[in-house]
């Protein structure tokens, strides 16, 4: 069933990106026609604290102000913070929590309190070092999270991500092949680990 | 044409700063307004505004500069928030008696101690009776909205008096929302170009501005100030209009939100009215219990006959603060209301609530027990206490 809108829940630690890969998000939805939004959770400001950022996506315009407290999903940017963090609190059961991690599923699952939905594990580390040769999870996470919430095709995200890295890296144009190929290489990666998630998001 | 665009409220602001292109911005930056005159900083360095920026050292003098600023006849704009606004306070006084058309950017964030960054209402509710008007916003694009018509308000020969343009820090100041923009010629068309009728660097005409005012003179001065609030609600209104008539959105005093026929309502300030607008729909559309919001967006002039027309009927009411003042009846806008229901003789059951101090969220959830308690206040006509809290720890 196709939902009006989608709620992300991102979890990082201050200066990882989280933040921002919660605003490219929206940026991106927006692009494709979306009601968007995007916004941080602040608590203490120092790099390396465990921060929060939030993205609705819908089809019509969004009022509500608060945070999200039931996510469709979660998307965790550092794999430390499921020692002390609970992620999945809150998050639907027929949701997914999408992690960054050289842990397996079957490991990832054992740390959680409890959640029995669906897992989706990307290496971006290993993604980003082999497509960019350096280390920006950003990239990887944002098409984990198009691929598995459906909240726009793939075709409309990799259009419009080209567009903002174009803008983006106008003054260094040599990473901007580098970060596509990031987003397409976690795609694969995503597909290969999963049967095609059918039905699943709002807006596809 | 419209232009389709996501904004943060920082960036939506300041993008309108650049359509206005003010002569002066003094500015001293704080969390979480700083990003505004930061962006009109790059607007400068680019050479889109030819807007003259003062560093200055600190907010005391920042507000002194636009003081100074306006009385020469700039048009002028500064942005602060929370202890930067505090250590504005002798010169927000002085820029309301002097009737100077200043408009300050303001982002809502609570007043120290402990130390907080996040979103309330203190700041600007400590400022009610400085002399300012005071808009507010309950969205990005309400923020964009709102500051486009301050100066049409503020330089009315009517008015002549500096307004804030406040919306909730982080909640909108931070979040990036869908916004419709106008074109940069629709802008200037409809702010329209100043010019002052009395200013210091007219050599024709010498003045003096600020000067003392000895017992026989001061009062009529404060009488002078009302009567440009009391103008204000006139100008506030024809100007929503004629912004009306240009994007198709209107404003005025406060929006009704499927209040007319409704029998609980509450009235609430800013970002949280929209998280509010959420729970109403619910409730009609899941129970068909008669709920509505009335969000305050002009709380200085306060619109006392106007409110209590639309609530005086109502079986009960629960007003929201987001500030304290530490008075025995509750907070700032609870007392307005409560003082605008008694003025109208409307026996209307109200309750007053603290919520989002500090940055305290609040839910759908949240906002569906409030109108749960307004039913049981419409049974039991027993208000317990004058004031009570949301998502408070006990």
């Amino acid at each position: 069933m196709k939902k009006d809108m989608v709620e992300i829940r991102w979890h990082g630690r201050g200066g990882q990106g989280a933040k921002t890969a919660a605003l490219l998000l929206a940026d991106v939805a927006f692009k494709a026609g979306k009601y968007v939004q995007g916004f941080p959770e602040y608590g203490p400001e120092r790099m390396g604290a465990p921060i929060t950022a939030y993205n609705r996506i819908g089809q019509s315009p969004i009022t509500v102000h608060s945070n999200i407290y039931t996510p469709d999903y979660v998307v965790v940017v550092d794999d430390g913070l499921l020692e002390g963090t609970d992620v999945t609190l809150g998050l639907k059961k027929e949701g997914a929590l999408i992690v960054n991690t050289r842990r397996s599923k079957q490991e990832i699952r054992a740390m959680l309190r409890g959640f029995a939905g669906s897992i989706y594990t990307v290496d971006a580390r290993e993604i980003s070092v082999r497509a960019l040769g350096k280390y920006y999870p950003n990239s990887p996470m944002l098409a984990a999270v198009v691929a598995v919430s459906g909240v726009m095709t793939q075709e409309a995200f990799l259009r419009e991500m080209r567009g903002s890295y174009a803008h983006k890296f106008a003054k260094k144009p040599e990473v901007i092949e580098g970060n596509m190929r990031a987003l397409e290489m976690t795609f694969a990666a995503i597909w290969e680990g999963e049967e095609a998630v059918a039905g699943r998001g709002c807006c596809a | 044409m419209a232009i389709r665009e996501r904004l943060s409220g920082n960036e939506a602001v300041a993008y309108a700063i650049r359509q206005i292109n003010p002569d002066v911005m003094p500015a001293f930056p704080i969390t979480p307004s700083t990003e505004i005159p930061q962006y009109v900083a790059s607007y400068m360095a680019n050479g889109k505004v030819d807007t003259e920026f003062i560093h200055v050292e600190s907010e005391h003098s920042a507000m002194s500069a636009a003081i100074g600023a306006a009385a020469a006849g700039a048009r002028v704009v500064t942005a602060t928030s929370s202890c930067g606004m505090a250590l504005m306070w002798e010169e927000l006084y002085v820029a309301a008696s002097d009737r100077l058309p200043v408009v300050l950017a303001l982002v809502n964030r609570a007043l120290s101690g402990p130390i907080n960054i996040n979103a309330d209402h203190s700041d600007s509710m400590g400022a009610r009776d400085s002399g300012w008007i005071q808009i507010y916003a309950e969205s990005n694009q309400e923020a964009y909205d709102n500051f486009l018509q301050a100066y049409p308000i503020a330089e009315h020969e009517a008015v002549r008096l500096p307004v804030m343009i406040c919306q909730d820090g982080f909640i909108t100041s931070h979040g990036v929302e869908n916004i419709r923009l106008l074109e940069d010629e629709k802008v200037r068309e409809f702010v329209g170009e100043y010019s002052p009728a009395h200013y210091l660097l007219n050599a024709d005409e010498p003045m003096s501005v600020g000067p003392y005012a000895v017992s026989a003179y001061y009062m009529e001065t404060k009488r002078a100030q009302r009567e440009a609030m009391k103008n204000a609600k006139r100008v506030i209104l024809e100007t929503a209009e004629r912004f009306a008539n240009l994007t198709g959105r209107k404003y005025g005093f406060f929006e009704e939100y499927r209040l007319e026929d409704a029998d609980y309502a509450v009235v609430i300030i800013g970002s949280a009215a929209g998280t509010c607008k959420a729970a109403v729909d619910e409730i009609r559309n899941t129970t068909g219990k008669k709920v509505g919001l009335l969000k305050i967006r002009v709380f200085r002039p306060f619109p006392e006959e106007e409110l209590a027309a639309a609530l005086r009927d109502k079986k009960a009411v629960a007003v929201l603060d987001r500030s304290e003042m530490f008075a025995a009846s509750g907070g700032p806008l609870g007392a307005e209301v409560r003082a605008a229901l008694y003025s109208a003789k409307s026996r209307t059951e109200l309750v007053n609530y603290f919520y989002g101090l500090g940055g305290r969220d609040i839910t759908v959830e949240d906002f569906k027990e409030v109108y749960r308690k307004l039913e049981e206040l419409d049974k039991t006509h027993v208000v317990r206490d004058m004031y009570a809290y949301i998502g408070l720890r006990e």
